[in-house]
């Protein structure tokens, strides 16, 4: 079989992406989509460790995830809406309304 | 190489390849085809780990409708090409050591771990039948579940007011 340790660190390596992708990504659509790819690795994380040691609370924890995941984007894509229809742009450094 | 862990290697290049295509590609649409791959490699991972059933939901939920509502939203706005900016000095000086603490701080925590390894995953579903799944979910987590669909009423109404024209 696999090893857990394995897809620890295939989940490390997704978050690292997750992370680089928010920092560099200009679009506001993107940078949501860093999110979920960052919410997807801890979601593996949390199957390898169910898996390993014998609980499946883990998957229970990733259903909740996944169901708060559906509701971040419902309400942040609502947002994004909102934020391109006023600003015109989907670029983040033009949404600097509470720069000084 | 046993079979598990070369079906493991490949699934985990294509999630990689992915991933780093999200943050290559200009355009919205070319990352959330590229995120989509990632969803379903990561669904292939879990039915090699023996969970079937967030293996569907990972497919029907994540593949399925957050990605069609991502793409719904980047149509809906007509998402152009990135324009190219000069990188913050908050990315260049902020973004990478964090990217790079975060990814040593897991190497390290997994090295130090890795002379007493965890238990080899799954025994291929033997924990983890839908069954015993849903009896957890249903009786223990119960209270938790039902407040997750009272999110789920406040999500949408949000969603509503929020993208509701002002008259």
């Amino acid at each position: 079989m696999v090893p857990t340790n394995y897809y620890l660190i295939l989940s490390a390596v997704l978050f690292g992406l997750g992370i680089v992708a928010f920092v560099f990504k200009r679009n506001i659509i993107t940078l949501f989509m860093a999110i979920e790819l960052m919410l997807n690795a801890v979601n593996l994380a949390f199957v390898a460790f169910s898996q390993s040691l014998g609980k499946l609370e883990g998957e229970v924890f990733v259903l909740f995830v996944i169901i708060v995941a559906a509701a971040e984007a419902a309400v942040g894509l609502g947002i994004i809406i909102l934020t391109a229809r006023n600003r015109r742009s989907l670029n983040v450094e033009r949404v600097d309304l509470l720069k000084l | 190489m046993t079979g598990p862990i070369f079906i493991f290697l490949v699934l985990a290049a294509v999630a990689i390849a992915g991933a780093v295509s999200l943050i290559l590609h200009r355009h919205p649409i070319h990352s959330a085809l590229s995120l989509i791959v990632v969803m379903v490699a990561l669904a292939g991972l879990y039915l090699l780990m023996g969970a079937e059933f967030v293996a569907a939901v990972q497919l029907i939920v994540y593949g399925g409708a957050i990605m069609v509502l991502f793409v719904f939203v980047i149509m809906l706005l007509n998402a152009g090409e990135e324009e190219r900016t000069n990188f913050s000095t908050l990315a260049t000086y902020g973004g990478v050591p964090l990217a790079l603490g975060v990814a040593g701080l897991i190497a390290a925590a997994l090295s130090r771990a890795g002379t007493e390894t965890l238990p080899a995953a799954a025994q291929g579903g033997a924990v983890s039948s839908t069954r015993s799944l849903s009896m957890l979910l249903f009786s223990e987590f119960v209270y938790p579940f039902e407040l997750t669909s009272f999110l789920i009423l406040v999500a949408i109404l949000g969603a509503i007011v929020l993208a509701q024209r002002e008259n």
